[in-house]
Parts: structure tokens; sequence; C-alpha cells
């Protein structure tokens, strides 16, 4: 028992550091996402409230708090699946109000999900060139009469999937059936199709979860890569700490609904709010007693 | 009536089953809800083609063309009416508009073309150098009627394209995504909305083509023709395993055989109780149909 612990991987505390240039906090100059005022209620309830947010253009953003805090309900507001009862969104300057969930990735957001998503049935490559369909380039009717253009294109998208399957060195693995990867596979295959869709903005919720602690350090690695890779924002969902505070530029606390902090890691590390929220207040008695104590 | 001439019109009355059982599968398969009034779809397309050969004297593939074209106009037409604004409600409600659509789509030919029969023309004819009318080929003893012919043929060819253009292409793999997660395809870009309307036209146009071959083969066409070939259809699609491709064939083609030899061998009344019978001994063995993927939810 004891020897199986020292094996053990040791995570990483320190944060990754990244070879392109380190993403200047350009929040202010012109952020990829605006969320002015956000809000949005189910029936009497108020899940989100007030929600102020600003992404860089390469910014990796950590939204974290307790379970039931609302987070996942951001990002279902920021993809449309839920629309916002309050406030506003806007997309590199785009108002996103009137969009549905196949606008906004079009025009720019991709994320994964908390539970996997993928389409089980079809071939990994298959799953990757769907998050591609709005990049291949033939109709109904060039798919129906197999025009030379529909041959072209599916050759460029069988190519374009296989340089995104290789990313996480997943080429060998394309005819496979998507829901018969092992689990960590899948979640970088989630991660693949969302890159798939071209977006400026990628959504990851909790890319960790059920992760082993060398997995996780894999992924911290990763997902900092795409960023430098692509160029693009990942604002990310997670409860695990040396993750969020290992790879996040900044970060945003929310408690029931509502931003309680927000920072970079060591602001919010040290933040008595945050601490609050996660291990409640010290108990007034102990306090006193500590007091005269001391 | 000779055990080959009984296999051979089984085959084909299948073939017809298995084509209107493709439309309620990939419904199914896609929107996850039963199609009802895909019965009554077949009725109108005979309908239209029974016009448009007799009224306006088109020829019968013209006719037929007519057919399929409106009946997937139709089909959209329906899909976006009663089925769209529906679409987050329960199963149930959906389920009712549907067999509501149905009734409709009955009455509406009952007030349009008159509950009096129409015999519909039979188009598989050729003409010997005697100038008669032959409807069918001999062979030997065995007699193959062309439309028998035709519609093996025509259920072959619609599998095969069907089948292609599900795996292939991108509109084939947005139908297969839709069909396993709408939400997720959604946020891949699709147009899930698009997506479910190609369904319906794709099924529509399979009925309209279904409906000219049953028709052609029991040539009795009343506004109800649709429903019982619609409902031994459905039983087919669920026979096989509903929301499966290859489960629709199959399932169309053992229950037009199942039906054909309980009429020859047992009782020409208790055909569609043996027909019926079968099915419950299959689903009791095999929940899903015989080609349907267990749902392992996990927990």
């Amino acid at each position: 028992m004891s020897e199986q612990k020292k094996q053990r991987p040791v995570t990483r505390m320190v944060p990754v550091q990244s070879k392109a240039i380190v993403p200047e906090r350009d929040a202010d100059k012109s952020p990829i996402l605006e969320c002015h005022h956000l809000g949005i209620d189910f029936g009497g309830l108020t899940a989100v409230n007030d929600f102020n947010l600003m992404v860089g253009r390469t910014e990796i953003a950590g939204l974290i708090g307790p379970n039931g805090a609302g987070k996942t309900t951001i990002f279902n507001l920021l993809t449309k699946v839920y629309q916002p009862t309050r406030g506003s969104i806007l997309l590199d300057g785009a108002d996103t109000s009137k969009m549905t969930t196949e606008q906004v990735n079009r025009a720019g957001i991709a994320r994964t999900f908390q539970n996997i998503r993928l389409f089980n049935n079809l071939s990994v490559e298959d799953n990757v060139k769907l998050g591609l369909h709005n990049h291949i380039g033939y109709g109904m009717w060039g798919g129906v009469f197999r025009l030379p253009k529909y041959w072209k294109e599916e050759a460029h998208a069988h190519d374009s999937a296989m340089e995104l399957l290789k990313i996480f060195d997943m080429e060998h693995l394309a005819n496979a059936q998507a829901g018969s990867l092992p689990y960590g596979a899948q979640r970088r295959l989630e991660i693949v199709r969302a890159l798939a869709t071209n977006p400026s903005l990628l959504l990851l919720d909790e890319p960790a979860a059920g992760m082993n602690p060398s997995e996780t350090a894999e992924l911290m690695d990763n997902i900092v890569r795409i960023r430098d890779l692509f160029q693009i924002a990942v604002m990310l969902i997670e409860h695990d700490m040396n993750l969020v505070m290992g790879i996040c530029e900044g970060i945003c606390v929310l408690n029931f609904g509502q931003v309680i902090a927000k920072g970079s890691p060591d602001e919010i590390k040290s933040n008595p709010v945050v601490i609050e929220a996660y291990l409640g207040k010290k108990d007034k008695k102990k306090k006193k007693k500590e007091a005269n104590d001391g | 009536m000779s055990f080959l001439d009984s296999l051979i019109s089984g085959i084909s009355l299948g073939s017809v089953y298995a084509i209107i059982a493709l439309g309620y599968t990939m419904v199914y398969g896609i929107a996850k809800m039963l199609n009802f009034a895909h019965g009554d779809v077949i009725m109108v397309g005979a309908y239209i083609c029974f016009f448009a050969a007799t009224r306006f004297n088109l020829p019968p593939l013209v006719g037929i063309l007519v057919a399929v074209l409106l009946c997937t106009v139709l089909g959209i037409t329906i899909e976006k009416l009663a089925y769209a604004p529906l679409r987050s409600a329960p199963s149930l409600a959906v389920l009712i508009t549907a067999i509501g659509v149905s009734y409709f789509l009955q009455n509406a030919a009952l007030l349009l073309w008159s509950p009096n029969p129409k015999v519909f023309p039979n188009f598989f004819l050729t003409h010997a150098a005697d100038g008669t009318e032959q409807t069918g080929l001999e062979l030997g003893s065995l007699r193959v009627s062309y439309v028998t012919l035709v519609t093996i043929v025509v259920c072959v060819v619609i599998m095969a394209v069907l089948t292609f253009f599900i795996n292939n292409g991108k509109l084939g793999k947005a139908m297969r995504a839709v069909s396993e997660d709408k939400d997720a395809a959604r946020l891949m870009g699709i147009n899930v909305n698009t997506t479910i309307s190609v369904t319906f036209a794709i099924g529509s146009g399979l009925a309209a083509i279904a409906g000219v071959l049953y028709m052609s083969a029991y040539p009795t066409l009343v506004p109800t023709t649709g429903s019982m070939p619609g409902i031994k259809a459905f039983t087919a699609a669920v026979f096989g395993g509903i929301g499966s491709i290859p489960g629709a064939f199959l399932g169309g083609l053992l229950l037009g055989v199942i039906e054909i030899f309980a009429k020859a061998y047992i009782s020409t009344q208790l055909s569609d109780a043996v027909v019926f019978a079968v099915l419950i001994i299959v689903l009791l063995v095999k929940p899903t149909g015989l080609l349907g993927k267990q749902i392992r939810e996990k927990v």
C-alpha cells in the first residue's frame, strides 16, 4: 500500500511555461468575450445573476466555484443552450442575443461537456468531421450527386481531421468507434472535435474530471499547447485546483450564481471570500476561543 | 399457389413494407417520434399519381416523379407545422399530434377525392407483338408480374443508396449525429431543424414510391388505403429494430413473407393475427427487435 503511494506521480504545482509570447492581458483592449450583467432565472430561482466577465483573445480563463454555483449554466448561456433572462453576451464585439446554438458555434464558440457527449456510434474520424461540418464546402446537391467538388472537399476534410487528431497523437485511432475508446482518449477526442469547428473561444467543462494526476498534468500541457498553436482563448470549468492555478491566467469565482472574486491565481488563492466559499466561515466560538487563548 | 410463388409475392409485399418502414425508422431515429401520419402520406402519393395518370394523362414515370415531389413537400410541411413547434414537448403530445395529422389527411382526402374507390391503373405492362397487354413473365410454371419484379428491384436500390448516403458525406453524418445527440450536434454548428426536415423529406418521398408500388399490386384506392400498410410497416420497423435502417429492410421482408405464407398455408383471415403473433414472440425474446441496438444507460 505504502509502496503504491510512493510510485504515484506527483502533481505539478508550478505553472506550465507557455512557449508562445505571453499573452498580453488584452481584456481591456479588445476582448473576445464580454458578458454584461448576464443573468438567468429558472422559474423563481435565480441561477446566475449580474455576471460580468471579459476574456482576452489568447487568455486561459478559469471559472471555479462550489457545486451548484452556476458554472455550467454560464457555459449553457454562452452557447445559447439557455437564453439569458437579462444582460448581454458579446463575442468579438458582436451581440449573440439573437443567435441560436449553431449560429454561436459558427461565430466561434466551441465546447466540451462535463459528461462526455461524443457521437459514440460513429468513428473517431467521423466525429472530427462533424466538427468540420460547416467547413466542408459542398452543398446538398453536391453530396447527392457526388459532384467533383464532393470528392475534393471530402479528401480535404479527411486531411484536416487527421491533422487535428495528430495534436493528441490519435491518428492511429481514426477508424475506431468513438464509444469504444478509453475514457481519457474520449476526453481528448471531445477537445479535438470542438477544435475542428474552428473556434475563437474554446469552453472546456471539467476537462480533468476522472483523470489521474499524470493524465491531468498532460492535459495541462495540452491546453496550453492548443492555445499557443491556435492562438485562441480557452475558458475552463474545473474542480482540480492544481490545474486551475497552474495554467489559468485569469480566474473567476462563482458562488450561488454570483461572482464573488476575480483575479490572477495568486490573488484568488489568498482571497478570504473565496476561502470562505470553499471551506465555510470560521466558527465564531472558535474565533473567540482562539482570541482568548492568544 | 406453389411455395415459390408465395415466396416471391411475399418478398414483393415485404419490399413495399420495407420502403415504408424506412420512413418510420429514419424519422424515429432522428426526431425520436413515431410519425403515424406516414401511412397517409402513402395514400396521398397514390392519389397524386392516380390523378396525374388518369386526369392529366402524364406518362407513368412523370406521374411518379410528381407524386414524390409533392409528398416531399407535404412531409416537410407536416413537420414544420405540426411537429416542429413540439420539439421540446413530451413525446406523448407529439404522438397524439401525429395521430391527429393522420386523421386530418384521411378526412381531407375524403372531402377532396370522395370515398368512392378508384381503380389504380397498372403502369407495369408490356405490349406483345399481337397487341395484347402482358403484365408479367412466364418462367415455366412460375408467373412473375412486372410489378413484383420492379418492387423488389426498387426496394434493393433504395436500400443501397440510402445506406451509402447515411454512411458517407456530411449530410448523412449530420443525420447520424443528430440522431445520437441533438445538443452536441448543435454545438458542432449543425442545423438540427434542417436535418430533421431533410429526414422527413426523404421519408415522405419514399412513401410516395411505396404508395405507387403498393397500389399497383392492390389497386383499390380509397382515403383509408394508407392506414393498413402504414401499421404493418410500423410493425416491420419495430420487428427489425426501430431506428435501424437494415432492420427496417429485414423486418419488412420477413413480415411480407410471413404474411403471404400465413395466407397460403394457414388461413387468409388469420394471416394478420399470425403476423402480429410472430411480432410479439420476437419482442418477448429480443425487446429491441431483430437488429435493434441495446441502449445502455450509464448509471
